[in-house]
């Protein structure tokens, strides 16, 4: 009981400047055990602290307070508890002890799950990545739980404030796949498809010494999702680890399938298949995305019209790709006006479509910005890419590794005929 | 059916040897015509009656099926009397053969095989003939022996159907030092012709019948007539020749109008697709077919040369039009509307007509890629996959870093 309340003195007096900070932060971890023990009355001298001014010391308390079993009755002084901190917290003070940090927030979201109200966890996660994280191109522990908490409460436009940042330093290759995986399931949910195949292109493709499951998931939803953009799978690049491509097909038997009937471009024929296996994507848990496959095959077919018509008739649109009636094919290629993916106008009076070329003449200002900004982008990219160049060429061990493949040079390896040639 | 009865009496008249036996057995399966499927076996009976082979003729008599009275019946003395007499002759080859081995002449032992594969070659067991005839290709001592050799397995194995070989010993004979007589180049760059006809390589196989030299006259009425030459050369020409090429290769090629001067047809036709009188070419060509069907080599591949033909004749009918009017290419090409539309549209989607069809109005009309605005949708795709592809491979390179960091900690 003492010593706690000594601690409690510790924290108050040490908060001050960094070297008290890491004084107290040696204090904190020697007495960690201590804490632990005492978890379930740490209630009271945790309401003594402030969480903007003592964050350090906060932290640890919570964190051994959370990492004992919450009463029922508690739970909610609990997570208000959470959220004051995470909102009020010093960002340099937690940045001394991420894990335990990172810890507090995992048992938050576990604790938001398991009360379903995932959605009362999304605003404070969000400012814990961002407190969190020393630059937005860090990629935190607590990047997944947060995308994680978007989707179970549904808030896609929440989550995208983090995917939009360009995450290149990674700690756990885990925390990059879930990151990836879930991010693709929220542009999903969003119908933003080309970042969507960015997120789960880049899962599959990772480096990885043995295939996971995430991987897997991931590989089949890049395939609806490229059908549904593109049209096709592209091929993977040869990049993609060895493992990942011996035994990526067989596990998503029937998402090849699926792609290899979509590409004979015939509406039965895939309708037929996602029939017969209705139940492995609705096991999957990717039905809804399997039917938006079917509908765009609608799309892909109209749009392959509009490469060899000027004019046609609503009648022969719905004949050529298999519509009922010429009002359905009117409003396929109404909404499909509506989106930007054909250029058309109908004429309703005889029932003619007629299709325009792209009228982007790329003679506009946006234009030029647009083109120039993304020169920008590109000339940073570069100049980050070559500064990382000349560093691994730098680097102790990527010399001696080099050094040890390539053998050295003796003096009798110069022969004056090569061998093969005596 | 249409197209004019074929004269087989006159068709037949143009082989010799197992070719004519075969290509009347052809005719007769595939003419579907009672009477001239009769004259067909007919023809066969009484050239095999020349000939010693015995299991064709048992087979031919199995298929006439006393559909041509008594004087076609089997006869087994004669057959009986063959066999016999094959049975001497190849025991007396055997010993021949062994003799000239235990003596070692190497001209006598390449004579030996060659006999061999002359006596299975008569009594139609081609596998062995053609097994014999390159056997002798160890003791030919000359480039005469080598082209003999090579024209011996080359005509086997066109027989056999294998026609990888022929291109092979075609290439072979080909490369023998000493020039060769007119003749025999002639007969190679036909087989050779034949080899990329039979592997769809129409344009190869145009580029060799066109190079056919006159002298092969009847030469090789084993294989091929010159008729012959001038049909597939003409539309595998058409089928895969340019407009400069269709005239600098063909219409004005001196040795070449020979054989077209035989096929008045094909002269025509060719004539009339260069000059853009489609309708008259695709009605030659539809009396053309049905004979065309009953060729052994060409059978196979009317369909898709007629394909081939008419697309070309599609494309060039569009080329020089800003727009065309659809009933009147219709028209030209004999067809209706809908389903002139539906050609169009597949080799527009293919790639290979750019154009757009205004299907209310019916007319074609030629789209002119912009170059300009091209450009820059390709430049921006560039820049972004650019992008995307750094960045992904900079988060992988950081992976892999890690993965080192992981496993270098783990050694500690």
């Amino acid at each position: 009981m003492d010593s706690v309340e000594v601690l409690v003195a510790h924290i108050q007096d040490l908060s001050g400047n960094p070297v008290e900070l890491a004084h107290l932060h040696a204090i904190l971890k020697q007495s960690e055990d201590t804490l632990r023990v005492q978890a379930s009355r740490l209630v009271p001298f945790i309401e003594q602290l402030d969480p903007s001014s003592h964050s350090l010391g906060y932290l640890f308390l919570l964190e051994a307070y959370s990492s004992g079993p919450i009463l029922r009755e508690n739970i909610s002084s609990f997570l208000a508890c959470v959220v004051g901190f995470i909102n009020f917290c010093s960002a340099e003070q937690i940045r001394l002890a991420p894990d335990k940090f990172i810890s507090v927030c995992k048992r938050f979201k576990d604790q938001v799950i398991q009360h379903q109200v995932p959605i009362q966890g999304v605003a404070p996660l969000r400012t814990a990545v961002r407190k969190l994280q020393s630059s937005y191109e860090q990629l935190t522990a607590l990047h997944s739980d947060f995308l994680f908490l978007c989707l179970l409460s549904k808030c896609y436009k929440a989550g995208t404030s983090v995917l939009d940042d360009e995450v290149l330093e990674i700690d756990q290759p885990r925390d990059f796949f879930l990151f990836c995986y879930y991010g693709g399931m929220i542009n999903i949910g969003l119908k933003r498809f080309p970042k969507a195949l960015e997120c789960l292109h880049n899962v599959v493709t990772a480096p990885m010494s043995t295939i996971n499951a995430i991987a897997i998931e991931a590989y089949k939803k890049y395939i609806l999702v490229a059908l549904i953009h593109l049209g096709q799978i592209p091929s993977l690049p040869k990049y993609t680890a060895s493992t990942v491509l011996r035994s990526l097909k067989s596990y998503a038997q029937p998402y090849v399938g699926l792609a290899s009937s979509y590409a004979t471009g015939k509406f039965s024929e895939l309708e037929a298949f996602i029939q017969t296996n209705v139940e492995k994507f609705q096991t999957d848990n990717n039905l809804g995305l399997v039917k938006q496959v079917l509908s765009s095959l609608y799309k892909r077919n109209i749009q392959r019209l509009t490469q060899t018509y000027l004019t046609l008739s609503l009648q022969d649109i719905a004949n050529a790709v298999h519509l009922n009636t010429s009002k359905e094919a009117e409003m396929r290629v109404l909404q499909m006006i509506q989106d930007g993916d054909i250029f058309a106008t109908i004429n309703q009076k005889d029932g003619m479509v007629s299709f325009h070329e792209d009228p982007e003449q790329y003679k506009t200002c946006e234009m030029i910005d647009q083109i120039d900004s993304s020169i920008q982008r590109l000339m940073a990219l570069s100049k980050k890419l070559t500064a990382i160049d000349e560093h691994i060429s730098c680097d102790p061990a990527y010399i001696t590794k080099i050094g040890r493949e390539r053998p050295r040079l003796d003096f009798d390896d110069f022969d004056s005929v090569p061998h093969k040639f005596l | 059916m249409n197209g004019e009865q074929m004269d087989i009496e006159a068709y037949a008249a143009l082989y010799t040897g197992r070719t004519k036996v075969l290509r009347l057995l052809f005719i007769a399966e595939q003419c579907g015509n009672q009477s001239m499927q009769l004259e067909a076996l007919r023809m066969a009976y009484d050239e095999i009656r020349k000939g010693e082979d015995s299991h064709l003729y048992r087979q031919v008599v199995q298929k006439i099926d006393a559909g041509l009275g008594p004087h076609y019946e089997l006869d087994h003395s004669w057959a009986d009397a063959i066999d016999r007499r094959a049975e001497q002759r190849k025991e007396k080859l055997e010993n021949e053969l062994n003799s000239y081995k235990t003596n070692l002449i190497k001209e006598s032992i390449r004579m030996g095989y060659n006999d061999f594969g002359d006596f299975y070659y008569a009594h139609g067991q081609i596998g062995d003939a053609f097994k014999n005839y390159v056997r002798t290709r160890d003791y030919c001592t000359t480039s005469k022996h080598i082209i003999q050799m090579c024209l011996n397995v080359i005509l086997a194995s066109i027989e056999l159907g294998q026609f990888m070989h022929v291109s092979n010993y075609v290439s072979k004979a080909e490369q023998t030092p000493d020039s060769l007589d007119p003749i025999t180049v002639a007969k190679l760059r036909c087989a050779a012709g034949l080899a990329h006809l039979e592997a769809k390589k129409y344009k190869l196989a145009a580029r060799k019948f066109l190079e056919t030299g006159p002298e092969l006259g009847n030469n090789y009425s084993e294989v091929i007539a010159p008729q012959d030459v001038a049909t597939y050369g003409g539309l595998c020409a058409l089928a895969s020749f340019d407009r400069t090429e269709l005239k600098n290769k063909v219409i004005d090629n001196i040795s070449f109008r020979n054989f077209l001067e035989l096929v008045p047809e094909v002269r025509e036709l060719i004539n009339d697709f260069y000059a853009s009188r489609y309708a008259t070419c695709l009605d030659y060509l539809e009396n053309l077919k049905h004979n065309l069907l009953l060729d052994i080599h060409l059978h196979d591949h009317v369909e898709p040369l007629y394909t081939q033909i008419r697309h070309k004749a599609i494309i060039q009918y569009t080329h020089p039009f800003i727009s065309v009017d659809l009933p009147t290419m219709a028209s030209a090409f004999k067809t209706t509307v809908a389903g002139l539309q539906k050609e169009l549209e597949a080799l527009i989607t293919d790639n290979q007509i750019q154009a757009r069809i205004d299907s209310h109005n019916k007319i074609l009309y030629a789209r002119h890629a912009d170059q300009r605005n091209a450009t820059f949708q390709r430049a921006l795709q560039t820049g972004v996959e650019f992008e995307r592809e750094v960045r992904a491979m900079l988060r992988r390179a950081n992976l892999i870093k890690h993965d080192h960091n992981q496993r270098g900690s783990r050694k500690l």
